[in-house]
């Protein structure tokens, strides 16, 4: 089997300092294969989003073992409203991850932009205007491509549709799904929404007060929930249905 | 249906009719600004002195053209040093936060809790009056309020998803601090630079008003007022139009500031 692209072994993590430190995740262990995609499933306060912020390097507070092997993950934040700067235009947007990874050329710059608009189902046409401009679902777009056009091969999904109505949900899932067999990629996919998770992903970790109380193929753990938490989240996901 | 701003209309009118006087005044006056006449000696308004003559026979019109010039070139020196360096400081502090912004902020505070015109009297006490003197002294003193209104605002901005997102793609600092952040909050600039202005026009009047200000040698709307006070009611002309220049400035200014920030109320 090919070498793990995040590899994190009894994972700890503090917030704050002093009497005031707290932590928030308590030996977490998983394994995410390249190519793969893993879904980390819990409510707000399980940790699921710290756990993402530790594979990006943003929490420095850990101890145990966290091995990333994949320069700069990117993330695709759950608001697609806030994740775009509202002063800049799509094609700045678009440009700006190049322009940081050192590509000064502005028409080589200019036409990467371009051969990749079509992967995510935008048009040229959005180029010129600003994220207010665009519908949630074309900001949402805009934010993946954002994410994906320095060549990162792993990307954290942070809620990447809870914020969108149900058929454009279908819409990015589906998008993010041929995105990753078509270029590779690895998704941590953190959501509350097992039902969410289930379309996109194989493998699911269930995460409740800062522990992964259950982890396994997302068909099994479906189906025969064992951990009472795990059974509670999905009796929820499924009464939305 | 989108509402008319009025503010910003009559505020830019007014404002650009002031500026026009102010920009004619820097190249054409009619008679010398301190050239004295002993024939027009208190002479009333007519049409050879638009707005009458003082009691040295100096016409009022080009003294006020004269004096508007000063004024606009102290305030906005003012306004420029203030800002500029209210700026950088106020998004270095709001961006990168901790004990160092503690620290300028309360120094802020400091200087923020005097008038700003009873300090401006101090510096100048020690340095002795003239233009840049003022410039010197009334900028560094309009620092903090910038600053803080600048710190505000990064600090709304430092923690959104797209200046995280920027900062996951390796973006550096400062780039995110003036390229990123910095277009986001031009609106509430702009409404605070209209604001900071009103107050620096103010503060070089009432200064030069104390006699602290300007040397007679180059005479400033407030200069005037203060000249003229004596003959508040013999010659009222004398008072009457270089107040009315400083009120009308203001004005204008002050509708654009509002008119700005009813335009982003809007927006939001």
């Amino acid at each position: 089997m090919a070498e793990p692209i995040v590899r994190i072994s009894r994972l700890s993590s503090w917030y704050g300092r002093g009497k005031d430190r707290r932590q928030v995740l308590r030996d977490v262990s998983l394994e995410l294969a390249p190519g793969q995609a893993l879904g980390i499933v819990g409510e707000s306060g399980s940790g699921k989003s710290t756990l993402a912020k530790c594979v990006l390097g943003m929490v420095t507070d850990i101890t145990g073992t966290l091995e990333v092997n994949s320069p700069r993950p990117q993330m695709v934040f759950q608001d697609p409203y806030g994740s775009l700067n509202p002063a800049k235009t799509v094609g700045w947007i678009l440009e700006e991850p190049l322009r940081a990874a050192g590509v000064r050329d502005k028409a080589q710059r200019r036409q990467r932009v371009r051969d990749f608009l079509p992967l995510v189902g935008l048009e040229e046409g959005h180029l010129e205007r600003k994220p207010a401009q665009l519908s949630g679902g074309q900001r949402q777009r805009v934010a993946i491509a954002a994410a994906l056009i320095q060549g990162s091969k792993l990307i954290v999904l942070d809620e990447p549709v809870s914020a969108l109505d149900v058929t454009l949900q279908a819409q990015i899932l589906r998008l993010l799904a041929d995105l990753k067999e078509e270029l590779g990629l690895s998704y941590l996919f953190i959501s509350h929404d097992l039902a969410v998770v289930y379309q996109l992903c194989a493998r699911v970790a269930v995460m409740t007060g800062g522990e992964i109380v259950e982890a396994g193929d997302v068909d099994e753990i479906y189906d025969h929930p064992k951990h009472p938490y795990t059974k509670k989240l999905l009796a929820a996901s499924l009464a939305l249905d | 249906m989108r509402q008319k701003n009025w503010y910003l209309t009559i505020g830019t009118i007014l404002t650009a009719c002031m500026l026009a006087f102010t920009v004619l005044g820097l190249f054409w006056t009619p008679y010398a600004p301190s050239a004295m006449s002993a024939a027009a000696r208190s002479a009333p308004p007519s049409p050879a002195h638009l707005f009458g003559c003082d009691a040295y026979g100096r016409d009022i019109f080009s003294r006020t053209l004269e004096g508007a010039g000063s004024t606009l070139t102290i305030a906005l020196a003012v306004l420029a040093v203030g800002a500029a360096c209210g700026l950088a400081v106020g998004a270095l502090c709001g961006y990168y936060g901790g004990p160092a912004d503690a620290l300028i902020m309360r120094l802020c505070d400091a200087v923020a809790a005097f008038p700003s015109v009873l300090l401006a009297l101090v510096v100048l006490a020690l340095t002795g009056p003239g233009k840049y003197n003022v410039i010197g002294a009334l900028g560094v003193l309009f620092i903090p309020s910038f600053a803080r209104l600048v710190r505000g605002e990064y600090l709304k901005y430092r923690e959104r998803d797209f200046v995280r997102s920027a900062r996951l793609m390796g973006v550096g600092s400062l780039r995110i601090i003036f390229v990123h952040i910095l277009p986001n909050i031009w609106p509430t600039l702009l409404s605070g630079l209209a604001i900071g202005f009103n107050n620096a026009v103010l503060a070089e009047a009432s200064m030069s008003y104390l006699g602290i200000g300007v040397t007679p040698t180059e005479p400033s709307l407030g200069y005037m007022l203060k000249d003229a006070q004596g003959s508040l009611f013999t010659l009222p002309w004398c008072t009457a139009f270089p107040a009315a220049v400083v009120i009308l400035l203001i004005l204008g200014v002050g509708l654009v500031g509002e008119g700005i920030r009813e335009r982003m109320g809007v927006a939001s």
